[in-house]
């Protein structure tokens, strides 16, 4: 009588490896399998771990905010938002509009440019290799505005507490017009390869279903929350910069599932281009520097501020000890928070789904990790 | 600009359900915070996320901070959203080093990966969390980072020694 072997156990734990193409970085997934169904899963993370908050606590507020746009490597624009106006909420001071509308300008540039990353890798891990190559041409465009505003491509620096170093540079209003004209029928061209294919269908309807009951209760924000049905987007409840002042709508799905998701963040890349425009339209000459001093010292106290990341709310909570570095600085990180949704998303679903439901979480290692 | 003393209805009704429970309430920079002794926090979260106690039903953040110079050096925050409201709250619980949190997981299930970071970088153990253990740092690690008397140049060197087979990762 043959010895039983391991094909004859009904479950398997199986290792999907923090070296793996379709996990977006370093993400390690210890999946409960039987046979090709995923009965639970547990991640486990730490391998891009920097130590960014400990970091924090050894700068000054000013030399800080390099360190921030390695966060989220793919969108550092919103990063180095979310963290210089906290420390100026906490300062207490005044931007002037003509720096509040670049920074919202180079924020939506950014929020497309991660949205353009997010699809490609998306249709690539379930299969559909032509995308990439235009959501990374597109993503081009946007990164030589970039390069051309602040000299870097992808970890900008592009803020200063309290204003803007670098004033726009000539034509730069021209070359964001001729973007969102050039990108806009893109956007048709992507939804033409996938809105309506069979196969995409097939592999993102019913796939990763959570409800926004769910969602609330793990903490869940960004386009994630916005797929299952809650029209929430802090740059509408809460605004930052001049967000009450644009026209923008806020793109929900119905289901919850993962074709719902690629319909909110194709939507959010049609309404940022609307945005673009209006800003662009609304820049007056001013000056681009509010009133802070040379050395920032910001009175004791404490502050949490949060914006709408292209991957859900970033949040910096910054204490300060009335010296020139901050006494503690905590980063809510929205991947992180996201990726704990990944074992109740997937459960019931194929390994296949795995890699769907971890692409549509759209999780970046470095946020996730700090 | 400094913190200032914060009175409202919801503070009034807390006082009256919880009497004792809160010794501060102010408000700096349209953020009202609250400290609660560490008996009545998870009653007064979930009242605090029903609707008679303002719908608070988003944890959007669990994290501590250290002041060793304190009796008690550990402060752990909770930032709360209400979507009913649209706006936010903090609560503070003020922990000794070597006391057991109550851990609010069973209130808002966000708490579970946010207090394990807290556990693996500062050292706080929470009561009733359903599996505490190390998130970002390897598991045999030895040593809270983010605790103020940990040196920013200092790695566990054992486990270094024994996992990477190198002396010192400095």
């Amino acid at each position: 009588m043959p010895e039983t072997t391991y094909l004859d156990a009904s479950e398997l734990v199986i290792n999907m490896g923090p070296q793996h193409p379709a996990t977006h970085g370093v993400l390690r997934v210890k999946l409960k399998l039987d046979g090709e169904r995923v009965l639970g899963s547990e991640c486990v993370i730490g391998y891009l771990h920097r130590g960014v908050e400990k970091i924090a606590e050894n700068r000054t507020y000013a030399q800080f905010a390099p360190y921030v746009d390695r966060m989220d490597y793919v969108a550092a624009v919103t990063n180095g938002i979310g963290y210089v106006e906290a420390v100026e909420k906490l300062l207490g001071v005044e931007i002037p509009p003509r720096a509040q509308h670049t920074r919202m300008i180079l924020a939506e540039l950014q929020r497309i440019a991660s949205h353009l990353i997010w699809l490609g890798t998306h249709a690539l891990d379930l299969g559909a290799m032509t995308p990439v190559f235009y959501t990374f041409r597109e993503r081009e465009e946007v990164l030589k505005i970039f390069e051309k505003y602040c000299g870097a491509r992808l970890t900008t620096h592009a803020f200063r507490i309290g204003g803007l170093q670098y004033d726009l540079y000539d034509g730069f209003e021209k070359e964001c017009l001729q973007f969102c004209d050039y990108f806009t029928p893109k956007i048709d061209e992507y939804e033409r390869l996938l809105t309506t294919n069979r196969i995409w269908l097939n592999r993102t309807k019913g796939v990763g279903v959570l409800s926004a009951q769910d969602a609330i209760a793990l903490g869940v924000t960004g386009p994630v929350l916005r797929g299952s049905n809650v029209r929430w987007d802090i740059r509408k409840v809460q605004p930052y910069e001049a967000y009450d002042k644009v026209e923008f709508e806020v793109p929900v799905g119905q289901h919850g599932d993962t074709y719902d998701r690629y319909l909110v963040r194709v939507q959010e890349m049609r309404q940022s281009v609307r945005i673009i425009r209006q800003c662009v339209e609304r820049l007056a000459p001013g000056p681009i520097f509010g009133k802070v001093g040379k050395v920032i010292k910001p009175p004791v106290g404490e502050v949490y501020h949060s914006i709408e990341a292209p991957k859900g709310e970033l949040g910096y909570f910054v204490v300060s000890d009335g010296t020139t570095n901050p006494y503690r600085v905590r980063v809510r990180p929205p991947s992180f928070v996201n990726l704990q949704a990944l074992d109740l998303m997937i459960r019931g679903h194929l390994v296949a789904d795995v890699v769907a439901v971890i692409g549509t979480l759209d999780i970046v290692l470095g946020e996730v990790d700090r | 600009m400094k913190p200032e003393p914060w009175s409202s209805s919801l503070l009034d009704e807390l006082q009256k359900r919880f009497p004792g429970a809160i010794s501060e309430a102010v408000t700096f920079r349209h953020l009202s915070s609250l400290t609660v002794a560490k008996e009545y926090l998870v009653p007064m979260c979930q009242f605090l996320k029903n609707e008679e106690g303002g719908a608070y039903t988003l944890l959007t953040d669990e994290t501590a901070v250290d002041y060793p110079k304190r009796e008690k050096r550990f402060e752990i925050i909770y930032h709360l959203y209400s979507f009913k409201q649209n706006n936010r709250l903090r609560l503070k619980v003020i922990a000794g080093e070597g006391e057991r949190v109550p851990s609010v997981t069973s209130v808002w299930p966000t708490a579970n990966w946010l207090e394990r970071e807290v556990f693996d970088m500062f050292g706080v153990v929470y009561e009733g969390h359903p599996d505490l253990k190390r998130i970002l740092l390897p598991d045999g690690w030895v040593g809270h980072p983010l605790r103020k008397d940990y040196d920013i140049l200092r790695q566990d060197d054992a486990w270094v020694q024994a996992n990477l087979g190198i002396k010192s990762a400095q």
